[in-house]
Parts: structure tokens; C-alpha cells; sequence
């Protein structure tokens, strides 16, 4: 191994593959769970924590491999059919499956070693309940790595010498007028590779070369057994090789030797015995042959041979794309190279007249440029599925905790979103699906009562929309009480207690710091963690986590998170001598006001007649305190779609042109800034701040007001 | 010419890491992520040795030596199983298909070598 770089590297992918095969153990047992024991279910499930343990041993994770050996012992007679995949069994192995997600956090991360004793009985019961051997095969995949017997070659062979032994076997010894008497019992080995040694690869020159490397020599070739040339197959053993070698060799280096030779051949290793030579023994038939099926022996083989075309043809017909797995920071690194070469793109754009451009083809760059940027950003994209194939299990934890019958539907999981996305959403969703059983399903004698189905159900959909992903949880449950939301938000001083709020600001409290409506803090939802932190999460994330909720039927989070972290598509927009970016997919129409178009509903609001339609009309300007002092009609209206407010004119002083900008992050080094999504760097040099339209389309009062407008 | 060697295996780390000792002792290395693709390296790399997974997706290691042992150019080609697995049966369906030797994992670097050069003078 060179170096431990390079072991560490390649151990961090190997916990990337431990991941990937929890997910898919978990999604196989979860099928198992609801009734999917088909086999490729199982199967796949088997290979996975098969392969976790095949790691887990080359990199000395030796808690880790033992369990993960234990547990694929069962899925292994599962798998065969020795054992039913049950209810409980299956409910068993998802146990197992929990402790095997422990193990790999302990063998990735330290701290406490997992406790599996009872879950190692467990196993070993259902195993024992087959009939199977249950302890005896763990104890051959202890931690240590196995004896060195064991570690190479095919058992039979072991198997061979092992049983000659008890029987004081006799040592063959021809010819031994030129070894020089056997000073200190010296070793003599008889080796008559058979047909089946031939075959298969297996070159039994290479053994005789490795006896002599030992210091072995040839004494005697038996060649009696040899046919003549007419009869000769070339492909078969007739010949029988005695060597004699030192007795300083250890008995365990030369078996070694015939690790891999077939096990029919004639191997035969014994100690010189002074005046024990019985040279009859050199054409005693004595073959070996112990196959683990000797009904079906090695000699036919090579007459046998399995035309391989069928067996090749059929998987090489639905060939998928082959892949390669590439470290995630050279694609960051690709990302930023990508978003400087738009920068870069912008720039030219800029300096050069519009024929300069055509003459130095800029357009065509533009255009491979922007295919490089999907093609890169295409990469890091991942199916959502990878974020929820973990609710299946969670919720079935949850009903456990409960009692509470949850059924959960899930739509939208081929959605494909940026892998950071899909890493961050995990916790919030998490605590959106304990939120939506733990307060928004009611028992099952409350919806009984209610007139509903027994069954809660959930349903976990993504979809996308434009530049945004949008993620639903939606329970059918009881809803959000929206008198003891408010309630509780004035007992807690977070609304003064004359405050008039919307229903919607009020389901909206539920997310304020602080705030927790459980009557008593339960096991699943009290944690500690509020629904507060789901939404920080979601908008550090440059999303937004909406509440929908209708009372008596159900409660909506829906989190609209961005398709890309990187480039936007973005609209330049000029308020004073300020500029800002709009992103573009959110930008409907832009309309020049006619005189009267635009009119004020109260001293705060206004909105814009639009074909017959009234739509709300923010003056961005003022928002960030710019001063803005024109009509109406001497300004711009936007017309922007908002996940929270639908259509909203937001009015500007006036529009410069349309760019693709790389999003820079304020948030390294600004606290986070209620409107502002980030800020980018212009053609020319500048910076530019990116507005966030759901953010500002809000009604300039209860929202911006609860969380404190930094800005 | 140092060996050349085809590794198959469906773990990206196992690769990684038998990458990694092979050619730290001198070997040439070249892989494969699963029985279909270590078919199609077979031809395009004609390898000294192959060393096979067993338990991969779409065409497992018992029937990618098969179809290796298939093809008359390969026959004499040495095919050693690195595998987890240790049972008897599996072993003794290894040979059936053609291997020409086991070696159970996990291994050791240094007898990993030793293990090659019995079958790859």
C-alpha cells in the first residue's frame, strides 16, 4: 500500500458504498416489510450488507465485519429459501438492519461500540429455527483476519491432508540412494496433478517450481502411467513428481503449494522414515478425491465445457451506461472553474460591440459554454429518492412509538436534484414527517370518531417547478389548531396578545424560535429540535418552507428548495444607481404602467390592473430603504410568480438585460438577509445583490416583522 | 512486462485497494465493476490473470468465469476468486466453473502476491 492517503481515500469511498448499501438494504426490507419477498428484493438486500462486510474486513472494521457476517448468514438461508421471509423475520432483520447502521457510524465516526449481543441471539434464533448450525459459522469470520490455513485455497485440499493424518501416514520414499540419507527426516512429497489440474488455468510446473524454490528437488518422475503418442491427450495428468525437500521447510509452506491445484490430484507430504521406503507405494492408485460434490468430479470438466455465448449475450443486451466515481470536490472544483468561464463570458459581452461579438463568434461560445454548465451541473444532480428512502422506516419507528396507523404515499422520487440539496433536506424532512404524525395524524379512535379512515396517510411528493424543487409532506390529519397556536405563541411573548394575524401568519408561528405545541413534550416531535430549525435549515439551503393547513383535514409543508446552487438565470434590474439580479425563472411579463395603472389600496399598499386583474405591487426600492421617488409610470413593474403569493408586481426603476450569474454566497460572511439570495459579480466588475422573490413578494408586515428584517 | 491483471469487482474501495497493493507489488492492474463489464475488459485487455468477485449485480463471478472458460482463448487463462465467502459449496462451484484458485477475503497484501504467483509465473 502506498501510502496513507491513499488508504484513508480509499476507505472514505468505501463508507460511501456502506451508505449506498444501507439505502438499498433498507429500501429491500422496507419492500420485504409491506410484502415484496421477491427474490431480487431479497437479493439485493443480501448483496448489500454482503459487500459492507467484504469492506469491513479489508480495512480492519472488525465489530463491523462480525455483525454484518451474522447478519448475512440469515439472509443468505432467506435468500435460498431455507428460511421464510416472515413478518418476523423481516421485522427481525430491520432490527439487525438498525445495528448494522450503528456499527458502520461506529467503525466511520468512534465513539461507543454498538451493543448487538441481543440482536446477535436474535439472528442466531431464526438461524437455529432453520436447522442451521448458528454460532459455528460466525466463529470462522472472527475480527482477527482467518488462520493462515484457511485464508488461501480451496478447502478440499486441507480437507485431503487433514484426514490422511490420523491414519500415521506412510511416507513414499523411491529412489533415495542420491539424497543423502535423510540426516534429519527431511520431507518427501508425491504430487500427480489430474486432468482436472490441468484444466482451468492451472499450471502444475508452477508448484513443482515452487517445492524447488524451497529447496526442493526432483527425486523420481513417475511416468509409467504415460500413454503412447498416439494416445496421448495433451490436456491430462499422467505423470506423478516426487520431490524432496529440506526438513528445515514447514509443513505449512509446502501445503500452501497446492492451494490451488485441483483437488483429485495426488498430493502426498510425509516425513522420511529411515528404511520406511516402500517403493510399492509409488503405484499404489491412491487419488484423493474429495470434492464437496463428488457426484459431480472436476474430471469432467474440461470435456464439458459450457458454451459461455448464452450466458454473456443476455446481460450484455440491456448494457447500462457504465459509470465512474468521481470525488465530489473535483466536481465543485469544475463547478467554480465553470462559473468563472460565464463570468469570463459576461465580460466579453460587455467590452464588445454587437458585430465584435458575431466576429469573434461569442454567441457560439455562449452556447457551449451554457452546455457545459448543464452538463456539469447534470452531474451532481441526484434522484430525491436517495433523501427519502429513509421515511419508509422512520415512520414505521413512528407507528411503533404511537401506535398511530400511518400509511405513506410517496411521489416524485426520480425528481433529480443537486446532491447538496439532497444531503441537507434529510433533517428537515426528518422532523417534518415526526411533526405530521405526532401532532398532525390523531389516534386511531380520533379519526374513527372524526369519520375518517383508520389509517392516517402521508404523502411525500417532489416535483419541480421552474428553477425550484418543490417538496410536499402532506398528512390528512386534524390540522393546526390555530387557537392554541395562538395561544401559545402569546403565553410565549412571541405575539403581543392583541396581535391580528392571518391564519396563515398564525400556522406560520409554528415555525418561530421557541415555540412547541406540544401539551407534553412527546418521545418523537420534543427533541428539542423545533420546527423553527427545519425552517433556518430549509433557507440556509436559499429555500423557503411554506404551511398549509386546513383545519379537520390536514396540514401541507411544502419546502421550495433550488434546483442548482450555482448559476442562475437571472434578470439585471436597476433601482437607483443600484443593481440587482431577479432570477428569471420566476419573471412572467414586464409591463410599462400606464398613468392609473398603478393605484394605492391604503398608504402601504398598491397594486396593478393588469387585463381586468388586480395584482399586488411591491416598490423593491423602498424595501432596502433606496430612495425611490418616481411614478409609476416612469418605473418598470415586473410581473413575478412567487411560491407564496402567487403573481406580485414588483416595481424597478428600470431593466439592463438578462445574464446567467454565478450565485457567491453572502452567508460566508453576512448573517443571512431577509430578500437577498446572495449577490454575483457583473460583466463589468461589480457586484450585484440577487433578490429573493418569495421573500419579498411576503406582505411587508407579520413575516418580515416576526423574524427581524436585517437588512 | 510486469503481469497484467483483471480485477472484477463491484466494490469501488475493493478495487481501489487491490489496485493499490497489486501494483505496489509490481503487477499491472486493470478492473472491472461487475461480471458483464469484466466479460467485455477480458477481451479488450487479455490479462495474465483475473481475479473475480463472486456476489455482483447483473452477471455474478461464478458466471463470469464461466463464460471466460467459454472462449477458447482463455482457457488456459489462470482465474483466482476473491471473495467473502468460504463455504465449501460455493468453493467447490468455483472450481466447477473453471476457477483455478480461492482466496478468501479479507487478504493480506503480501499473500495476495504470493497467491498470484502461484498461478501466474
Amino acid at each position: 500500500m502506498s501510502g496513507g492517503d491513499e488508504l484513508d481515500e480509499i476507505q472514505a469511498i468505501f463508507f460511501e458504498e456502506c451508505a449506498e448499501g444501507l439505502a438499498t438494504a433498507e429500501a429491500g426490507l422496507s419492500a420485504m416489510a409491506s410484502g415484496d419477498t421477491s427474490s431480487d428484493v431479497i437479493a439485493g438486500v443480501f448483496r448489500a450488507v454482503h459487500s459492507i462486510k467484504g469492506g469491513s474486513g479489508a480495512f480492519g472494521h472488525g465489530a463491523l465485519q462480525a455483525f454484518s457476517h451474522r447478519f448475512e448468514n440469515v439472509l443468505d438461508e432467506v435468500r435460498a429459501g431455507h428460511i421464510a421471509a416472515s413478518a418476523d423475520v423481516t421485522r427481525i432483520m430491520l432490527n439487525a438492519f438498525d445495528i448494522l447502521s450503528d456499527h458502520v457510524a461506529f467503525a466511520q465516526t468512534g465513539g461507543s461500540a454498538p451493543e448487538d449481543a441481543a440482536m446477535l441471539e436474535q439472528l442466531d434464533a431464526v438461524l437455529a429455527a432453520k436447522g442451521a448450525p448458528a454460532a459455528e459459522p460466525a466463529a470462522e469470520c472472527a475480527p482477527a483476519p482467518a488462520a493462515d490455513a484457511d485464508e488461501f485455497g480451496f478447502t478440499p485440499v486441507m480437507a485431503v491432508i487433514e484426514e490422511f493424518d490420523p491414519f500415521g501416514f506412510e511416507p513414499v520414499t523411491v529412489d533415495l540412494e542420491d539424497l543423502t540419507a535423510t540426516e534429519l527426516r527431511g520431507w518427501t512429497v508425491r504430487f500427480g496433478p489430474s486432468r482436472a489440474a490441468l484444466a482451468n488455468g492451472g499450471e502444475p510446473m508452477l508448484v513443482i517450481r515452487e517445492l524447488e524454490d524451497m529447496g526442493g528437488t526432483v527425486t523420481h518422475v513417475d511416468t509409467s502411467r504415460l500413454p503412447g503418442l498416439r494416445d496421448l491427450d495433451p490436456e491430462d495428468g499422467y505423470l506423478v513428481w516426487t520431490v524432496g525437500l529440506p526438513a528445515s521447510v514447514e509443513e505449512q509452506a509446502i501445503r500452501d503449494c497446492f492451494d490451488f491445484v485441483a483437488p483429485d490430484s495426488l498430493i502426498e507430504i510425509g516425513r522420511d522414515e529411515a528404511g520406511a521406503s516402500e517403493p510399492a507405494a509409488v503405484d499404489m492408485p491412491v487419488t484423493v478425491a474429495v470434492s464437496a460434490e463428488p457426484e459431480r468430479p472436476a474430471l469432467t470438466l474440461v470435456a464439458d465445457n459450457v458454451p459461455a455465448a448464452p450466458v454473456a449475450e443476455k446481460p450484455r443486451a440491456e448494457a447500462p451506461a457504465q459509470t465512474i466515481r468521481v470525488d465530489l470536490g473535483k466536481l465543485d472544483q469544475l463547478l467554480n472553474l465553470v462559473g468563472e468561464l460565464v463570468i469570463r463570458g459576461s465580460i466579453l459581452s460587455d467590452r464588445l460591440s454587437p458585430a465584435d461579438q458575431e466576429r469573434v463568434e461569442l454567441p457560439e461560445l455562449s452556447r457551449l459554454t451554457r452546455q457545459i454548465q448543464d452538463n456539469v451541473m447534470s452531474l451532481r444532480a441526484q434522484p430525491i429518492r436517495h433523501a427519502f428512502s429513509r421515511v419508509p422506516r422512520m415512520l414505521r419507528d413512528l407507528m411503533g412509538e404511537t401506535g398511530k396507523q400511518v400509511l405513506l404515499e410517496t411521489t416524485g422520487e426520480m425528481t433529480e436534484v443537486d446532491k447538496g440539496v439532497i444531503e441537507k433536506i434529510g433533517d428537515p424532512l426528518t422532523h417534518m414527517i415526526r411533526n405530521a404524525v405526532d401532532h398532525g395524524i390523531e389516534s386511531t379512535e380520533e379519526r374513527i370518531a372524526a369519520g375518517k379512515s383508520a389509517e392516517g396517510t402521508i404523502r411525500l411528493s417532489a416535483e419541480q417547478k421552474g428553477a425550484r424543487i418543490i417538496v410536499r409532506v402532506a398528512d390528512d390529519g386534524r390540522g393546526i389548531n390555530r387557537e392554541r397556536v395562538r395561544a401559545k405563541a402569546v403565553e410565549r411573548g412571541i405575539i403581543a396578545s392583541d396581535a391580528q394575524l392571518s391564519d396563515e401568519e398564525i400556522d406560520g408561528l409554528i415555525c418561530a424560535p421557541g415555540f412547541s405545541t406540544a401539551e407534553s413534550i412527546s418521545n418523537i416531535s420534543g427533541r428539542g429540535v423545533g420546527m423553527d430549525v427545519v425552517r433556518s435549515n430549509v433557507e440556509a439551503l436559499g429555500g423557503r418552507l411554506e404551511i398549509h393547513s386546513v383545519p379537520g383535514q390536514g396540514t401541507t409543508f411544502s419546502m421550495a428548495l433550488p434546483l442548482t446552487l450555482a448559476i442562475l438565470d437571472g434578470m439585471i434590474v436597476r433601482l437607483g444607481k443600484q443593481r440587482f439580479v431577479l432570477p428569471l425563472a420566476n419573471v412572467i411579463e414586464t409591463v410599462q404602467p400606464a398613468p392609473g395603472q398603478v393605484r394605492a389600496t391604503s398608504p402601504t399598499s398598491e397594486v396593478i390592473e393588469l387585463r381586468g386583474n388586480y395584482l399586488p405591487v411591491r416598490r423593491i426600492g423602498e424595501m432596502f430603504g433606496l430612495p425611490c421617488g418616481n411614478q409609476p409610470e416612469d418605473c418598470l413593474v415586473i410581473i413575478v410568480e412567487s411560491e407564496v403569493a402567487g403573481h406580485v408586481g414588483l416595481m424597478v426603476d428600470t431593466i439592463d438585460n438578462r445574464r446567467e450569474v454565478v450565485i457567491k454566497s453572502l452567508e460566508d460572511n453576512l448573517h443571512p438577509i431577509r430578500g437577498l439570495g446572495g449577490a454575483t459579480v457583473l460583466g463589468d466588475g461589480s457586484i450585484a445583490l440577487i433578490l429573493d422573490i418569495d421573500a419579498l413578494v411576503v406582505p411587508a408586515s407579520s413575516k418580515f416583522a416576526l423574524k427581524g428584517m436585517a437588512a | 512486462m510486469s503481469k497484467l491483471i483483471l480485477t472484477v469487482d463491484d466494490s469501488a474501495s475493493m478495487r481501489m485497494l487491490l489496485k493499490a497493493s497489486l501494483t505496489a507489488q509490481g503487477f499491472r492492474i486493470e478492473s472491472a465493476d461487475d461480471g458483464v463489464h469484466g466479460f467485455e475488459r477480458m477481451h479488450e485487455v487479455k490479462p495474465d490473470l483475473l481475479i473475480t468477485d463472486i456476489n455482483m449485480p447483473r452477471m455474478d463471478g461464478f458466471e463470469l468465469i464461466e463464460a471466460v472458460r467459454g472462449v477458447p482463448e482463455f482457457r488456459g487463462t489462470p482465474i483466482l476468486v476473491l471473495s467473502t465467502e468460504f463455504s465449501d459449496d460455493k468453493k467447490a462451484r468455483a472450481r466447477e466453473a473453471g476457477a483455478t484458485g480461492w482466496i478468501t477475503k479479507p487478504f493480506e497484501a503480501s499473500k495476495l502476491g504470493a497467491a498470484i504467483r502461484r498461478v501466474c509465473p
